[in-house]
């Protein structure tokens, strides 16, 4: 008790003493290589682009950032006028609404199979499972590439059971469904883990209750593991969200935003401007998809906080 | 009598097992098509690397090599540059994990453990950097890359991410989980903050460096945009970047060449996955998708 109150009164005092000059001068140079990196190629960049959008500076002026023409609106203007950048959204929405069910749909199912299913071999599917994360994209797009050849291997199987395969890759229609699926195969492993994650937070004694009282595996699913796995659910799926939004690998080495623009993401429209040196318009079409991002990032947030 | 309730018994008994067990057959039946479906691509590029290109485009639906060659990675060092691309590979990795190592650590060490007028907002700072979006601030990453007489270099490629948001978020949670008592005696004794961190704080850290140069090692091998964007030629190249541009060269028509460089570029991660999967799986838990 006394000990206690000592140490209570001596609190304010080496609380003062750790807040001396000294010590915040030691504290600053610990995270100071973090600060100058986050000013110069985060907080510095995100006020450049805004301002860069509200220009039209090019390729041309890179040695002299500052020294081009305000030109108001007329880069958004420009922008939401052009059919490729509002095909771009559009793309991008297409991604999102089919690819985030499905590789977060395909994540859960794995990770219950996992967890709940089976106790042999666990670790050798969940290394199987992971290896497309870890695995390169520029890989597995020539794989991608090399597979949906109209001569490949996908239209020679298809061949052999009296099929004519489609030009995958060249239909306006069937490429993005291909580049979906390169993304879905590329990352359901991380909702996998994620969900596998999830799963250790639900108690046994629920399950073993359920049990007593006479609920089969199915019951058990339906009514314990889906409804606890509902925080994990919300933050795997705005996860992905995010994380597709801004989706550039899998449409720029596979079809270059083709065939017609009909795989052109945001980001790659963006990439696309940047390449013809138009870094006013690379810069807004880029701001769009900020707004766009900070929406679900609020969201991401929030789901996260009531989480805690 | 005692034959027939025998006889009578086994068959409830497998019928027992079976509504007691039915998930597990279907379960590996399951698993064992899914984990196929995963599969079957990196089979196709380990075998399709070693057939010639002529081999393959005679016959793109076989998959095993009818006359295995190495032919395909010979053309690849020795006339495709790939040697030097991965040289920059290796050197970007290395100056990545090196920087993250001392300078993720000192920054997570600090937000975690000491005092300081701004902590919240640097703290903040993290937070932030995590959310903005890559595609948001590449195009005046560049300009100012340009601007520090960087672009084009390997120094140039790795700077932006030597002290990566995720790396601080890792160190600042595992230093949170460190007792204050061990740094409170060594600083009655009089010992100096930095003493401190290199004396107490890092020989207590060794897993946790341990998963975060595994994530930093990973995300700069396989880092993509920002690679493609400063790296201008040849000289400057990464394994992914010389790939991709390998395959817009060859329009996919030298496929043996492909395949054998993407055997290139996803063996040695896929290798220390393999060796090291417990902080892999660790680092994806801690870190999510970024």
């Amino acid at each position: 008790m006394a000990l206690a109150l000592i140490q209570e009164a001596a609190e304010p005092v080496r609380r003062r003493r750790r807040n001396g000059r000294g010590h915040n001068r030691v504290a600053w140079l610990f995270v100071a290589p973090f600060v100058v990196l986050f000013l110069v190629f985060t907080a510095g960049p995100v006020l450049l682009s805004l301002f860069m959008g509200f220009t039209d500076i090019h390729s041309s002026d890179l040695q002299t950032p500052f020294a081009v023409n305000l030109v108001g609106l007329a880069n958004y203007a420009a922008l939401f006028a052009d059919p490729g950048f509002l095909r771009s959204i559009l793309n991008t929405l297409y991604f999102v609404v089919i690819g985030v069910p499905l590789t977060a749909g395909i994540g859960l199912l794995l990770a219950i199979v996992l967890d709940t299913g089976i106790n042999r071999l666990k670790g050798t599917f969940r290394v199987a499972f992971y290896a497309p994360v870890i695995t390169n994209i520029v890989s597995v797009a020539i794989i991608w590439q090399y597979a949906f050849n109209v001569s490949g291997p996908i239209n020679q199987a298809l061949a052999t059971i009296g099929l004519a395969g489609p030009n995958w890759l060249g239909d306006e229609r069937l490429a993005m469904p291909v580049v979906i699926l390169l993304g879905v195969w590329h990352n359901f492993g991380t909702a996998m883990v994620l969900f596998l994650a999830g799963l250790q937070t639900v108690p046994a004694d629920v399950y073993e209750a359920a049990s007593l009282d006479g609920a089969g595996s199915w019951r058990k699913l339906r009514s314990i593991t889906i409804p606890m796995l509902r925080p994990t659910t919300l933050l795997v799926s705005v996860l992905i969200t995010v994380f597709y939004l801004q989706v550039f690998d899998e449409p720029y080495l596979v079809t270059d935003g083709g065939p017609l623009g009909s795989t052109q993401s945001m980001a790659l429209y963006t990439y696309h401007k940047f390449g013809f040196g138009d870094y006013g318009m690379a810069s807004a079409s880029s701001y769009v998809l900020v707004v766009v991002v900070a929406v679900f990032s609020v969201i991401q947030f929030r789901s996260l906080r009531s989480k805690v | 009598m005692t034959s027939l309730t025998h006889s009578a018994a086994h068959p409830v008994a497998t019928q027992r097992e079976r509504t007691l067990h039915p998930a597990p057959v279907a379960t590996y039946v399951l698993l064992t098509a899914a984990g196929l479906v995963t599969l079957v691509p990196f089979a196709w590029v380990f075998l399709g690397a070693f057939r010639s290109t002529d081999e393959i485009r005679a016959n793109p639906g076989s998959w095993i090599p009818t006359d295995p060659t190495f032919d395909n990675f010979v053309r690849l060092f020795r006339d495709n540059g790939f040697a030097g691309y991965l040289g920059n590979s290796l050197l970007v990795a290395a100056m990545m994990v090196l920087g993250n190592l001392i300078f993720a650590s000192m920054a997570g060490y600090a937000l975690a453990k000491l005092r300081f007028t701004g902590k919240k907002l640097v703290f903040g700072a993290v937070m932030a950097a995590l959310m903005v979006p890559f595609a948001a601030t590449f195009v005046p990453q560049f300009v100012v890359t340009v601007n520090l007489g960087l672009v084009d270099t390997l120094p140039g490629i790795a700077l932006p991410t030597i002290v990566l948001p995720i790396a601080v978020f890792i160190m600042r949670q595992f230093a949170e989980s460190v007792p204050d008592d061990l740094f409170e005696a060594a600083r009655i004794d009089g010992a100096g903050e930095l003493r401190i961190f290199v004396k107490i704080f890092l020989p207590l850290t060794g897993p946790a460096l341990a998963t975060q140069a595994i994530m930093t090692m990973l995300f700069s091998w396989n880092s993509f945009i920002w690679p493609l964007v400063v790296a201008q030629s040849d000289s400057t190249y990464t394994l992914p970047v010389g790939l991709a541009a390998a395959s817009r060269q060859a329009h996919l028509t030298d496929y043996g060449l492909l395949l054998a460089g993407a055997v290139v570029v996803m063996l040695p991660v896929l290798v220390l996955f393999l060796l090291l999967q417990k902080y892999f799986i660790q680092g994806i838990a801690a870190t999510g998708i970024k």
